[in-house]
């Protein structure tokens, strides 16, 4: 008996050291170009570094860097501040446009594979920089505007609907971030590839004949949809969400990405480009956090 | 023909009209039927809408390479080009010299996605399937390892390769560092130890994936004498293929896209997506140099946004061709993984 025991723990340890062994290579990677890197970054930004010949030498300057990028930089603050906007707004967007097109591609009509191939085209096409010479693009924008006064005065028809309900006095600011993103409505579609096909399989997972015994009882489909499609899906909520602000965190059309690689390729002033990025990566952790945690609570797993 | 009317006949059984079963149904029929119509129109309204705004900036860009810079300022000419020219491609071709830069691309690509799928198949592999100490801990940090933006660590990474040194072994020897900063090595390091690219998102797919093959499987092959290492290759690899496909796929094109990794680590192989970053730049030098101006300030926007348009047919062709070829791969097994957490 007491061998055999041995033996089994034997067993577990051998698999338990064969675990560690596939995993090895995460683990060395992890220690040494993520950990170290992070702990160093975070040194630095409380630092003065000064590049030498064969050499770098970091000077303590306490919370330095910190006080300059928010209190003495012209740009930061304002920059974070509108990344931050920009994000939370257009996540939700991002949210509510994918679970709606998957809930319109997931009826069955002819057509659906080639929709769903060309919704997802964006995940290819317009990552990296494709993202960011696209909307640098200042050719299609002057095509728009000479289309725009050809047109005779009047824009789009946002901009009317706008100008109606302005002056009817509903004119606050949600309305205009509405209408902001109703305009950059392509912005919203081709970030939402990856979202729009998780979607999709989460609603494909739901079994038809939940929606028939509602039916049965008398359920419209619009109760069905928020009684049995959403709690089904709530679950995939949580992904998407952390997916979509995570990727936008990293879009290559991001200001702050941007200002921070500037600062330290050209000003070559590392301790102030790792102080603006842990404090940009603070906040969007704690962002990421707190949402997730709000969402995690209405999260219906179904056993 | 007569067979499937005899056989809708007896599934109606004796209402055969419309009209007449209308009635039976108290109106319920007709109703649900121009629903159903109704809900079909406005869907194909609204999906062709969507579809054509995605594709729409695509086939801009198009027609826009074969025009010519006299078409750019007509007002005429919107999508098809008054003269056809196929100039744009051979000018885009010479700056951003296609040829070479297109190999070189292909071949970090491949290496680069090859080399990341096969490490993040051993690691998610090890999570999906082994019972050890600190599991739940090393896979909170994949989980990390995927939201830390790579900017935040990009500062440090930077003087961690212009220093490279391991364990101070190397200046202990030599006095001095090396510096890695201009060679492709330091990235082929991070990517087999699984901190390239998006690579936490591999790993957790690959899990997801290796953790829905049923236990059994498994254990049948340990009974019959198979070692860990022979079952991983011989039993659950050629399981694994559809996921590993997609992750190829995904790896292959965001390491075609992309600027960062690209641009910090390949800084000095010519690849097609930096290539592209500077296509207006180098466009602009180039018409300086042939008009005999100073600065590249005077060359026309339209032209530039042509060429650069030209320059990002060029770059995403092979992708377009691959997604054809290939979209089954992309879509389906990640749909079929079944992201949950």
């Amino acid at each position: 008996m007491k061998s055999q025991k041995k033996k089994l723990a034997g067993l577990q340890k051998r698999k338990a050291i064969a675990g560690y062994l596939f995993i090895s290579p995460f683990i060395l990677g992890f220690l040494v170009f993520m950990v170290k890197p992070l702990v160093q970054s975070l040194y630095m930004s409380f630092c003065d570094v000064q590049l030498g010949a064969g050499s770098f030498n970091p000077v303590w300057r306490g919370i330095f860097n910190y006080n300059y990028a928010f209190r003495v930089d012209a740009d930061y603050a304002r920059l974070l501040t509108e990344e931050i906007t920009r994000m939370a707004v257009y996540s939700l967007a991002i949210m509510v446009f994918s679970f709606f097109v998957a809930l319109v591609l997931n009826g069955k009509f002819k057509g659906r594979a080639l929709v769903r191939s060309v919704f997802f085209l964006p995940v290819i096409l317009a990552s990296g920089v494709m993202l960011k010479l696209d909307s640098e693009n200042a050719l299609m924008a002057a095509v728009a505007q000479t289309v725009e006064v050809n047109a005779g005065g009047t824009t789009g028809i946002t901009d009317a609907i706008q100008e109606i309900l302005r002056t009817a006095g509903v004119g606050v600011r949600a309305f205009e971030k509405l209408f902001e993103i109703m305009d950059n409505i392509y912005d919203v579609a081709i970030s939402s590839g990856i979202q729009i096909i998780i979607f999709l399989s989460g609603l494909q997972t739901i079994s038809t004949s939940m929606y028939e015994a509602a039916a049965i009882e008398g359920c419209t489909k619009w109760e069905s949809l928020w009684k049995i499609t959403f709690p089904m899906v709530s679950s995939l909520f949580l992904v998407n969400w952390i997916y979509t602000v995570v990727d936008f965190c990293m879009r290559s059309d991001n200001e702050i990405i941007e200002k921070i690689t500037d600062l330290m390729n050209i000003n070559l002033n590392y301790g102030l480009a790792s102080a603006m990025s842990w404090a940009y990566f603070v906040l969007v952790m704690a962002i990421v956090g707190i949402s997730s945690f709000i969402i995690s609570k209405g999260v219906y797993y179904y056993e | 023909m007569s067979k499937t009317k005899a056989k809708a006949k007896n599934k109606t059984g004796k209402y055969a009209n419309f009209w007449e079963r209308n009635k039976k149904s108290g109106g319920y029929l007709l109703r649900s039927t121009v629903m159903g119509y109704g809900v079909s129109i406005c869907r194909a309204v609204l999906l062709f809408g969507l579809c054509f705004l995605i594709l729409q900036p695509l086939l801009n860009k198009i027609s826009v390479s074969f025009m010519t810079e006299a078409d750019l300022y007509d007002p005429i000419v919107t999508s098809i080009p008054l003269h056809f020219t196929t100039q744009n491609y051979k000018l885009a071709a010479g700056l951003m010299e296609y040829g070479t830069t297109l190999i070189h691309s292909l071949l970090i690509s491949l290496t680069i996605a090859i080399l990341q799928v096969a490490m993040s198949t051993l690691v998610g592999y090890g999570f999906a399937r082994f019972q050890f100490p600190f599991k739940n801990f090393w896979f909170a940090c994949v989980m990390v390892m995927v939201l830390i933006p790579p900017q935040v660590i990009s500062t440090s990474l930077h003087l961690h390769f212009r220093f490279f040194d391991v364990l101070g072994i190397y200046e202990l020897l030599t006095g001095t560092t090396i510096n890695l900063k201009s060679s492709v090595l330091p990235y082929y390091l991070m990517s087999a130890c699984c901190m390239g690219l998006k690579n936490g998102l591999y790993i957790y797919m690959i899990r997801q994936f290796f953790r829905n093959i049923p236990k059994e499987l498994e254990e049948a092959a340990y009974v019959d004498g198979c070692g860990t290492l022979k079952t991983f290759i011989r039993i659950m690899l050629p399981d694994a293929k559809p996921i590993l496909t997609s992750c190829f796929l995904f790896a292959f094109v965001w390491q075609w896209t992309d600027g960062f990794y690209s641009s910090m680590f390949l800084g000095n192989i010519s690849l097609l997506s930096i290539k592209l970053k500077q296509l207006p730049d180098t466009f602009g030098g180039y018409m300086a140099r042939i008009t005999g101006a100073s600065s590249s300030a005077g060359v026309s926007v339209p032209y530039t946004n042509c060429v650069l348009a030209t320059g990002t047919l060029m770059v995403i062709v092979p992708l377009i061709v691959l997604y054809l070829f290939a979209q089954k791969g992309f879509v389906e097994s990640l749909s079929s993984t079944g992201i949950k957490m």
